[in-house]
């Protein structure tokens, strides 16, 4: 079991921010992401775009604000579980909450700040007959451990980036790898795009274009796929162990919305004259997953409601505590690390 | 100036509706602005042609749209349910000429 001062659903810039205010205030952060990364959208969806909204910075790319973002929670030591999607959530005795993965890891803490953002991010299933029968017979919506396909055959459909990068860490690892795209184009880092094509001339990437799949078959398992081609109309039968569809991800709001939480229109209902606390206790909602009259789903909005957010958790673990706002000019920031940041002294010294 | 659109929902409903031209609108937002599908089903990237949230099929033939660029072409490439004419609402911003359009919502996905 994990422990924590805060329990942080969701690792985008609002997720990752609360850190530093909790830090401040001298509490722990573990936090939960679907994602194997941490940065939410931003790291998912769109790291290279610029943000201009951020105050003190006239341009930043979605990248490089959780880079930083990450630099400077560092001396509050969050503890992370990725690529794990929070599911479960139980009350104990005690007051505190457990919030357990579907991979089974459990974490325990008295508040629970959801920063879920647009909600965890489920694959875009294609419409075939039958998926649903080969998911884990053969069909995979992400590679979660390339050496799965190690002497297998393995087909990849997709034209993005994912389906670029995959194929080219499969073609050294499966025996054979087929990458179908509907269209010839493909839409991806420069240097991906050309590492295909030249895995491609040396016969280490099978590449169909433009086609696409469309039939599953196999009794037990999958054991080949209808293709069709695009420009002749032709459909033909390739066998293969796996296939691995990546038409990107679709966030969808998840098990969160099962907790028992009020939900108004895909998010969950916040104080927001207070705390951003939910309707029950000790669970916060804070960035774009949450709402309230005249909600704003922007980073800065985010950032203000972590702020608010943590104050009022620390009353909640510290009842008889007196806390004093206190800038960070003034008192520095003292890591958990040991490290501590503060403003240089000022000097009184004569220049004669 | 105002300008009409009609758009069908993916309940099969129709609504009428009145768009500003001058408030830098796109379709998109234009449909999230009346409710058209539910908050977090359509628009989920703020606008950027990275999701296909908030594709639609253009049922005007009389009316020119803007000319689709890249980033909406290889968006609709990996889409699911995509038509001949299928556009991304997001990459249609709202003008006059686009007075009396009408749109049908594409699905879920």
């Amino acid at each position: 079991m994990i422990k924590t001062d805060i329990l942080i659903i969701g690792a985008g810039p609002t997720g990752l921010f609360t850190v530093f205010e909790a830090g401040l205030l001298k509490l722990k952060c573990h936090l939960i992401d679907g994602l194997p990364q941490p940065g939410g959208q931003l790291a998912e969806l769109y790291p290279k775009k610029p943000i201009y909204d951020i105050p003190g910075y006239p341009e930043v790319s979605a990248g490089s604000l959780v880079d930083n973002l990450m630099e400077q929670i560092k001396p509050f030591q969050p503890g992370f579980t990725l690529g794990e999607k929070a599911t479960h959530l139980k009350k104990l005795d005690n007051g505190n909450f457990v919030v357990t993965t579907d991979e089974g890891t459990e974490h325990e803490a008295p508040i629970v700040a959801i920063a879920g953002g647009l909600g965890s991010f489920e694959p875009r299933k294609p419409a075939l007959e039958n998926l649903d029968f080969y998911e884990k017979r053969g069909v995979h919506y992400m590679v979660k451990n390339p050496q799965d396909f190690k002497n297998k055959d393995v087909v990849i459909a997709g034209g993005g980036d994912s389906a670029l990068d995959w194929s080219i860490v499969l073609s050294d690892i499966a025996s054979s790898v087929t990458l179908i795209h509907r269209r010839s184009e493909f839409r991806g880092a420069l240097e991906s795009v050309d590492r295909v094509k030249d895995l491609k001339d040396v016969g280490k990437i099978n590449l169909i274009t433009p086609a696409e799949i469309t039939a599953l078959h196999g009794k037990e398992k999958l054991e080949s796929l209808s293709i069709k081609k695009n420009d002749s109309d032709e459909t033909f039968q390739l066998s293969t162990d796996h296939f691995i569809p990546l038409f990107g991800l679709s966030p969808k709001l998840g098990p969160i919305a099962n907790w028992g939480l009020e939900i108004e229109k895909n998010a969950i209902k916040v104080d927001n004259s207070l705390d951003y606390q939910t309707n029950i206790p000790g669970i916060y909602a804070i960035g774009d997953v949450n709402t309230y009259p005249g909600k704003l789903k922007l980073i800065l909005c985010g950032f203000h409601e972590a702020t608010m957010m943590c104050q009022s958790a620390f009353k909640k673990i510290n009842p008889n505590k007196k806390y004093v706002m206190k800038y960070t000019t003034v008192g520095g920031v003292t890591g958990f690390d040991g490290s501590k940041k503060e403003a240089p002294k000022a000097v009184v010294k004569s220049l004669d | 100036m105002d300008i009409q659109l009609k758009i069908t929902d993916r309940e099969g409903k129709l609504h009428k509706v009145e768009a500003p031209t001058d408030m830098a609108l796109n379709l998109m937002e234009v449909m999230h602005m009346y409710e058209i599908a539910p908050e977090g089903t359509i628009g989920v990237c703020g606008g950027m042609a990275m999701c296909a949230s908030c594709q639609c099929y253009v049922q005007s033939n009389h009316i020119k749209l803007p000319e689709m660029q890249m980033d909406e072409e290889a968006m609709l490439s990996e889409a699911f349910y995509v038509k001949d004419n299928s556009r991304l609402g997001c990459q249609i911003p709202i003008a006059e000429e686009l007075d009396g359009l009408e749109v049908t919502l594409a699905p879920e996905s």
